[in-house]
Parts: structure tokens; sequence; C-alpha cells
């Protein structure tokens, strides 16, 4: 077999791996990224026939004075920052408890992590009748009505609902990396720890939370990326309501397309959207990196 | 004493947990009761077990077709990532030249962009492949399918080529002197090695396919072509006042969940595990 034959088959064999798996790839991720880039400079109302006007960058200037979006965006931040701590406290105190000596820490485990199974949507339609009617019953039972409204009606309130669905089906995801982090820390360091006096909360704070360091990485990285990119729990909790006092931008940029249709502009969003969850997760990512410890 | 301590805090751990699960108990319980029993006392355990409203539930989300279709495009789109994803990341662990790395970097650099990124144009490219090439890529299972297997390809291929990383080659250099062609070295060599990893993928992909909700909202659109998201999402949408009938739909929905869950867990909390640190 002559060499230039050889180099041929090898690349046949070559594209008959990659081939399938890339084509699909461009025409699924590749190519809707590079038309949508397009959109994002014209107005079109998404009908096939009316035309599309090339507005420049007008789309793009055009969000600082959307004060619908601008307040998606502060509902984001204020969600995203809230449900990163709850989240990560609940999920950190959930694998410490797990990875103790306890004899129920299987079963316990088991039940912690069920939630995160189930599906951002269908759990936002628990939590509905949960906080909404099922709240607002147990206020006029009890007579607790500061607490036991229905949450769904005020703005604020219905804010924390989402914080507090968000934590119940990412806490156990997140019990799952700490754990594994935990389990890694050799047993001699904490004994070593122990015998030269450490107490638990010593132990946990100067030893085990700097060797933890990459689990936090990764954890607020999941945690970052998921919040900022929440939308099944939106619209199946609150549907961004009432009066869109709960729209975070994944809903935004949805209702402005396929709503409002104004293609070109909720594209335009789409993009900055693409542009500030990668660079606020890579930020993230490179900050907590250089605080980890090297073993 | 210290023994009787011990019991007081393993049983006090599951009783916070058992709360923890709390919401699932009352969807249960309020599945079973009627109108007025319901608003009486909402945690109350149900006077009597009445499968009225389940009856009516699985009628009316067409529970068994759409359940079907949940079926079809979970296990047909995870077996075809895990094919394409693992060849491709063994081949381009192999011959490790300037596309290969490039085709790598770009699978990794996509998958931090957002869905809501690429919908529309997605959309409009695949209406636009059915209009003019005439292939059925919208209102199909089978259109739904490929999205999914290109939305995910980055991820498995990262998985798997962490892992091929870690096989030596001999045993593959030893089969070629034995005159064993590239697929056959492939299928029969490699990729029973890849277990571990092709477990992980499934997982992740089942959790994420059988719950996605946005991808087959813009890509079905005919009752018929249904999955378990998106009937739940009309059923709500319809009977929200009627919370029994509601309850008895969720239920429905959540029951194979953890079925699946109690079977596989082990597997399930593993792949979880090894997909979020890698």
């Amino acid at each position: 077999m002559t060499k230039k034959n050889k180099k041929l088959k090898n690349f046949g064999w070559y594209a008959l791996f990659v081939f399938p798996l890339l084509f699909i790839f461009a025409t699924v991720v590749l190519i809707p990224f590079l038309i949508g880039v397009g959109y994002s400079f014209f107005s079109w109302d998404g009908l096939p026939l009316n035309p599309k006007t090339f507005v420049g960058i007008s789309n793009f200037t055009k969000l600082f004075s959307d004060s619908r979006f601008l307040s998606s965006a502060v509902h984001t931040v204020i969600f995203t920052l809230v449900a990163i701590v709850t989240i990560n406290v609940l999920g950190l105190g959930f694998a410490l408890v797990v990875t103790t000596k306890l004899k129920v820490r299987n079963l316990a485990r088991t039940m912690l992590f069920m939630p995160y199974l189930i599906g951002g949507l269908i759990l936002g339609y628990i939590w509905k009748f949960i906080v909404g009617d099922a709240f607002a019953a147990i206020g006029e039972a009890t007579g607790w009505g500061g607490i036991f409204t229905n949450w769904l009606l005020d703005g604020k309130l219905a804010l924390a609902a989402m914080v507090v669905v968000a934590t119940w089906q990412m806490a156990g995801y997140i019990m799952i990396i700490y754990i594994t982090g935990i389990q890694a820390i050799p047993d001699d360091v904490i004994e070593a720890a122990q015998v030269d006096g450490a107490g638990f909360w010593q132990t946990l704070l100067k030893i085990k939370f700097p060797l933890l360091m990459p689990s936090f990485t990764i954890c607020l990285f999941m945690t970052l990326s998921n919040c900022l990119k929440i939308f099944d729990v939106n619209l199946s909790l609150t549907g961004g309501g009432p009066q869109n006092a709960t729209e975070m931008f994944a809903m935004n940029i949805y209702n402005e397309i396929f709503s409002l249709n104004n293609y070109g502009y909720g594209q335009a969003k789409a993009i900055v959207f693409f542009l500030v969850v990668a660079l606020v997760t890579l930020v993230q990512v490179s900050i907590t990196k250089k605080r980890e410890v090297e073993m | 004493m210290k023994a009787g301590r011990k019991i007081l805090v393993n049983v006090i751990v599951i009783v916070l947990c058992a709360l923890f699960l709390f919401p699932i108990y009352l969807v249960i319980v309020n599945s079973f009761k009627n109108r007025s029993e319901l608003y009486e006392n909402i945690m109350a355990l149900p006077s009597k077990l009445s499968f009225e409203y389940y009856g009516n539930a699985m009628e009316k989300m067409d529970f068994l077709r759409s359940f079907g279709n949940s079926l079809i495009v979970t296990i047909v789109s995870i077996l075809f990532i895990v094919l394409f994803a693992s060849m491709t990341a063994w081949m381009l662990v192999r011959s490790n030249n300037f596309f290969s790395k490039l085709i790598f970097n770009l699978l990794v650099a996509t998958m931090l962009i957002p869905f809501q990124t690429l919908m529309m144009p997605l959309m409009q490219e695949m209406g636009w492949v059915r209009d003019t090439l005439h292939i059925p890529m919208l209102d199909t299972l089978g259109g739904l399918i490929y999205m999914n297997i290109g939305f995910g390809a980055s991820m498995a291929v990262f998985l798997y080529h962490g892992f091929v990383k870690s096989v030596p080659v001999s045993l593959e250099e030893a089969a070629q002197i034995d005159g064993c062609s590239k697929l056959g070295i492939f299928f029969k060599i490699v990729f029973p090695m890849l277990k571990p990893t092709t477990v992980t993928v499934a997982i992740l992909d089942v959790i994420w396919i059988w719950n996605d909700y946005l991808l087959p909202s813009l890509a079905l659109s005919s009752k018929a072509n249904r999955t378990i998201p998106l009937s739940t999402a009309a059923f709500f949408g319809q009977f929200t006042i009627q919370w029994n009938m509601a309850m008895a739909g969720l239920t429905l929905t959540i029951i194979p969940v953890i079925i699946f869950y109690l079977c596989a867990q082990k597997y399930i909390i593993k792949g979880v595990a090894a997909g979020a640190v890698k």
C-alpha cells in the first residue's frame, strides 16, 4: 500500500468516526448560534413574508432603556445571589451530616437527593399548590396570616418562593458534589488535627473547608450557571407574575421573541444573555481556582 | 446513655429528611380527596382512597401516549449520543492532530451557550429544512431526537474524552497487528472498557431529556406527539382550579421517576457525582 493511499484510508476512518456527531452538532448548535448573531442586528416580527430590516446595533442600545428587561435582570441577580447561598449552605450541611457515621446516612442521602430528579417544571407545579392555595388555606385555618398567605400574589414573596423551590431542587444535587469532596479528604489529616487538640469547629473551618475548595469551585459554578439560566421553575411556579415581578432573564427573552414577536430584538437580548452567563461563570471559576490549595 | 443519644440523633435526622419531602406527601394525599375535604385540612390523610381523579387525569393527559413518547425520545436519543460521542471522543484522542484539538475545544466552548440563545434561530433553521429539503424536522419525535443529540454531544464527548485518555493504547495496537479494523477495535475492545462513562452519560441524559420542557415545547406542536412534561403543562393549565385532579396528574408523572430512582439509585448518585466533578 502506498503512503498516500494509507493516508486517505486513515482520513476515511477519521471521518467515519467523527463526522456523524460533528454534522449534527454543527446543524443544531453552531449554525443556529451564527444565524442568531446575524438576527440580532435586524428588526423582524417573525412572519416569513414580512421584511427583515437591518438596524445595526440599535437592538443592543435599546436594551439599556428597556425597563422590563432591566428589572428582569435585577430579579435574576437578586434571585441568583440569595439562591446560591441557600443552596450551598443547605447542600454542604446535608453533605456533612450524611458523611458522619450515622446508621441512617444512606437513607438520608437517598431522600435528600430525590427532588433533583423530578425536574423543574413539575417541581414548580407542586410548589404552586403549596405556597399558593395550600398556604392560604392553612392561614385561614390557623389564623397565622403573616406567613401563610398566598405567596404568589405578592411580588417579593413570589421571588422568595422561587428561591425556596430552586433550593429544594438543587440542594440534594450540590450535596452529592460536596460528599465526593469530603470523602476525598484523607482520614489521617483529620485524625492528626484531632490529636493536636482541634475541636469540631476548628477541624471544620481550618482543615475541611480549605481542602474542599475544589468542591466549592464546582458547586458555585453549577449553582451560578443554573440560577442565571433558570426557566422551567419560573414558568410553572409564577409564570413571571404577579405583574412581571418575578420575570427572570431567560423568561424575558422567551416572551420578547415568542409573545411580543420581536424576533430581532429578542435575539439581541439572547446574545447579551450568553455573554453575561459566559463572563460571570468564567470569572467565578478563575477566582475560586486561585484559592484552591494543593494537597 | 450514649447508645440512647445515638438513636435519638438518627431519629432526628430521618424526621428532618421526611419533612424535606413533605411537599411530595402533600401532592399524594390531596390527589385522593374531594374538593371540600381538600380545603378542610390540607395536611390530613384522605378519608378514603378514591382513584376517581387518577382515571380522569390519565385520560385527559393521554398519559400512556405521552409516557410512550417520552420513553422513545429518551431512549433513542441516548443510544445515539452514546454511540456517536464515544466514537468521536476515541478518534479525537487517538489522532491527536490540529483538527482534533479544534473540534474538541469547539465542543467544550459551546457548553456555555444557554439554550435561549439558540432556540429561535434553531427553529428557523429547522423550519427551513422542513420547507426546502422536505425533511420533517418539526413536530416529529425524530426531529426532537436529532436536536437532543446535538445538544447532548458536547457534554458526552467531554466525559468520554477524559476517560479515553486514561485507557492504555497497547491493547488496541496488539489488536491492530492481529488485523482488526478500526471498527472492530472500537466495538470489541474500546467500547466495553468505556462502560463507567457510558453509565454516567446515560444517567445525566435521562435526567435532562426526560424532564426537558422548553425544546420539546418549541419543536412539537400536535397533541399526539406530547412528551410527559408537555402533557403535564397542558393539563395543569387546564385544571389549576381543580387541585385534586392536578395533584393526581402530578403524582402520575412523579411515580415513574421515583421507581427509576429506587431501582438505579446507586448508578444515579455515582453518575451525577462523576458528571459534575469532571
